[in-house]
């Protein structure tokens, strides 16, 4: 068959007609497969809901138990209508897959958001051959090459440690991002306890019941003490928290933001981050060509962000390629 | 190169002032000679390096990037230099001495420039490529006047900035003997001629304070409304400082024509056409020039009025009393009688009740207040309390409405702090100015309070709120302005009182603002 008869784009989002199922619809639908929790992509609503076994816990704790009608922990390769479907890991964030569909022979790959820099807080991106990839483009401009986590973590710490009196408030979004740059810090030798925002408790809790040693993590309120307790400490929230009251309770914060934006100058001062840390849980420009190149599928699909630029790219190297405007996602996770 | 682009980096993100000093100490402290000596004079615009243009860049970059990528990434970054850093193809991450750097820039022959370029380019990683970019296109926009750079050596060296200031205008980069000074060597002699001399500045008092003092002892004059400079003149060069010693010469060669000899003079700089001393916004059209055309000279012409005399004919009379310095600088005014040059006058007064009348009702409307001098004061370095006082004018006062509020920085993390407020033109609120302290803490967490319960919208950082919060704003002066759509730009303005026994219709409507504008 013809492998670009596997996926349709409906109004709802990816469509596979074989299996009646989309892949991350935007819209309720009666059979969704998720590639992993993060609100544009894991929506409540669905009829039946397949993931990974990680992926459907996020998705309870996001929405509550009653997130779908029935849900499905993906295991193998499962037969769904005539479509065979089978998750691999994505690299992304904890439970996040890539998903492969075959249909007689014909392969696609939905890789939803996907990173190859090895990442603490979750499984490692694993390549699978195929005639469709479906890639991201969220860093898709040649602009954007990621450095290393680890020297990311450590302009933080040297800036903990030339403002000693000061607290560092970490922007970080509460699934993935914030369990990275934890686990960046205690790779890099951090013991401290790190305060987090209520609004990351649950999430990390859970990273630390599936295995992820977050280390001591406490809340970061005022119950007791005073400002000066957080003097030299590291904390870390949801960036909308940094509107809120909440950080008026950190003695003279230096406000940093952990995100793969903050490689453009303009994107830090706009939202008035003093310490912008490039750590981004998408594959940056030069993975996202390495990946293309790699799989060297027949047809790429670009979604989610710069298309374009990908696009282009492609037209350059000879391969076929084309955008799937799809609409809806945002950027929650970058 | 990495530890500047580290240090360009810190300075561009950090928004407040003190923040910006200690990160500058802490590079001062860090940095080897001559490095931190190239750094202090790129941040304060003393390098004289072969301008790098943008066509230039874009010429280099076409050559290494698809044209339509580049268009793509231009498009989403916003700002040339960073384009090219991001995505300028070199993989490696190579370090270059920054003296190395700014010697090449500043020998490279114009034609063999694009190469020169391009191989540094292709050694460095992003973040220094952008600091290379920057410093080669001579914009670094890092938020460093040459003040707080002064301000920073001198915390560093543990000096008075008025000593760094002085001496400044005799040292050029790298600026070894002032490093050797602020750790500990001696103090650099100024060669230079026209030399700047540490300003003698003033307190602020009020009527009360006075009282306690004998008027016999002061003299008064005019505080005009311009710009506080020192001019010199020295074997043939001329020069006008601003009173923490940046030269702004270039802007005004007509003041310069105007010097005497051999003469230092302290005194404010305006625009006077005729008598007629014209609103502080005329002078405005003139700072920050390189050069000034013969139109501008015509249409705002310049002009300095004397307050005070340092050196005459090559004499230096700071250490005598102001009566003395003042005798010798009315001989040497009238003598030298040049139409640019003038005295400001001393006021007659008896008590203070009398000089309190004078300044209530001043003759011209360039008139900020009143200063006091002690007849006895010799010419000291520095804000002293005591010899000096400037009783200003009160402020004007507005009612306006709150209309926006932007969230502040550092010990303000978390806190509105940052407000626009509007006045009324017939129903609608104009905005009128932005206004970021004046208010205690107590009225910070009220204003904060009131900006979280009554946002009607959000754009980033900025709330619009509800306009029904009546602020009392005080503001040293108003300009015509064609950058601000009220027409109005306030000089100085602060949030004096929250009026919250005023309904947000009784505000004050810019007609009634617009009348206090200067004839
Ligand atoms: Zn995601
Ligand atoms: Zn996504």
């Amino acid at each position: 068959m013809n492998p670009a008869e596997i996926l349709t784009n409906r109004p709802e989002g990816l469509y596979c007609p074989s299996g009646d199922f989309y892949v991350d619809p935007i819209k309720p639908v009666p059979r969704a497969l998720i590639t992993h929790g993060h609100a544009d992509h894991a929506r409540a609503g669905h009829g039946a809901v397949m993931a990974t076994a990680q992926t459907l816990d996020i998705m309870s704790v996001r929405y509550g138990e009653s997130f779908a009608e029935a849900r499905q922990v993906a295991q193998g390769v499962t037969q769904v209508g005539d479509a065979s479907v089978s998750f691999h890991p994505a690299g992304h964030v904890l439970g996040s897959a890539q998903i492969r569909i075959e249909q007689q022979g014909a392969v696609a790959v939905v890789s939803g958001d996907y990173a190859r820099e090895a990442n603490p807080s979750c499984a490692s991106f694993e390549p699978v051959p195929c005639d469709i990839f479906v890639t991201e483009a969220t860093f898709g401009l040649p602009v954007f090459r990621h450095p290393p986590m680890a020297d990311e973590i450590a302009r933080l710490l040297a800036s903990v440690q030339a403002f000693p009196d000061r607290a560092h408030l970490v922007g970080a979004y509460a699934l993935g991002k914030a369990q990275r740059v934890i686990m960046g810090l205690r790779q890099a030798g951090w013991d401290a306890p790190i305060y987090i925002h209520g609004a990351l408790q649950q999430l990390c809790d859970y990273h630390i019941a599936q295995g992820v040693p977050l280390g001591d993590l406490r809340p970061a309120t005022v119950a007791r003490g005073s400002k000066a307790d957080f003097k030299g400490s590291i904390v870390l929230g949801p960036p909308s928290a940094f509107a809120s009251t909440w950080a008026q309770r950190f003695p003279d914060p230096v406000i940093c933001f952990a995100s793969g934006w903050m490689q453009v100058r303009a994107r830090a001062r706009q939202r008035g981050v003093e310490l912008p840390l490039i750590i981004s849980d998408h594959v940056d420009w030069p993975d996202l060509t390495r990946t293309i190149t790699e799989l060297n599928p027949e047809e790429t699909w670009v979604t989610h962000g710069r298309e374009d630029a990908v696009i282009r790219w492609c037209e350059m190297t000879g391969r076929t390629a084309r955008p799937l405007r799809l609409i809806g996602y945002e950027d929650e996770a970058d | 190169m990495r530890d500047f682009a580290h240090l360009l980096e810190r300075l561009a993100f950090t928004p407040q002032r003190s923040g910006k000093l200690q990160i500058l100490v802490d590079y001062f402290a860090r940095a080897p000679d001559p490095a931190r000596g190239y750094a202090l004079a790129a941040l304060t615009g003393d390098l004289d390096l072969r301008k790098v243009t943008p066509s230039l860049l874009r010429a280099l970059v076409a050559e290494r990037v698809d044209a339509e990528l580049f268009r793509l990434s231009y498009e989403f970054v916003g700002d040339l230099a960073e384009t090219i850093a991001l995505i300028w193809p070199g993989q490696q991450d190579g370090d270059l001495p920054l003296p190395d750097v700014v010697a090449e820039l500043r020998e490279t022959a114009k034609a063999d420039l694009p190469g020169v370029i391009a191989a540094r380019l292709d050694a460095l990683g992003p973040s220094s490529r952008y600091a290379y970019l920057k410093l080669a296109t001579g914009g670094l926009r890092v938020g460093v006047s040459g003040r707080l750079a002064r301000l920073a050596l001198a915390e560093f060296g543990d000096i008075e900035v008025t000593e760094v200031e002085e001496i400044w205008h005799g040292l050029t980069p790298p600026f070894e003997p002032l490093f050797a000074w602020a750790t500990g060597g001696p103090k650099p002699e100024s060669a230079a001629l026209a030399p700047f001399r540490p300003v003698m500045l003033s307190t602020a008092t009020e009527l009360d304070a006075l009282r306690a003092l004998d008027p016999d002892d002061f003299a008064a004059e005019w505080k005009w409304d311009g710009i506080r400079v020192q001019a010199v003149s020295d074997g043939g060069v001329q020069r006008l400082y601003s009173r923490t010693g940046e030269d702004i010469s270039t802007a005004f060669p007509d003041v310069l024509e105007a010097l005497p000899d051999a003469a230092a003079l302290d005194g404010e700089l305006l625009i006077r056409r005729g008598d007629a001393v014209a609103p502080f916004g005329d002078l405005q059209k003139r700072l920050g020039r390189k050069q000034v055309s013969a139109k501008m000279r015509a249409s705002h012409p310049a002009a300095l009025r004397a307050y005070d005399l340092l050196v005459a004919d090559g004499e230096d009379l700071r250490g005598a009393p102001f009566t003395t310095r003042r005798a010798a600088l009315e001989a040497l005014v009238a003598r030298h009688a040049h139409p640019r040059l003038d005295l400001s006058p001393l006021l007659a007064f008896d008590s203070w009740e009398a000089l309190a009348d004078l300044r209530a009702a001043p003759p011209d409307q360039v008139i900020e207040g009143v200063m006091l001098k002690r007849k006895s004061s010799p010419y000291q370095a520095g804000r002293i309390k005591g010899p000096w006082f400037k009783w200003k004018r009160d402020p004007m006062l507005i009612d306006a409405v709150l209309l926006y509020a932007q969230r502040g920085h550092g010990k303000r993390s978390g806190y509105y702090s940052d407000f626009t407020f509007g006045v009324w033109d017939g129903e609608a609120l104009v905005p009128v100015g932005k206004a970021y302290f004046g208010f205690t803490d107590a009225e910070l967490k009220d204003l904060d309070r009131f900006v979280r319960s009554h946002t009607t919208d959000r754009f980033g950082p900025v709330r619009a709120v509800e306009p029904i919060k009546v602020v009392e704003v005080a503001f040293e002066g108003l300009n015509r302005s064609t950058r601000h759509k009220s027409g109005v730009a306030m000089r100085f303005p602060r949030i004096s009182r929250i009026r919250d026994d005023k309904p947000a219709s009784e505000a004050d409507t810019l007609a009634s603002l617009q009348a206090l504008l200067p004839k």
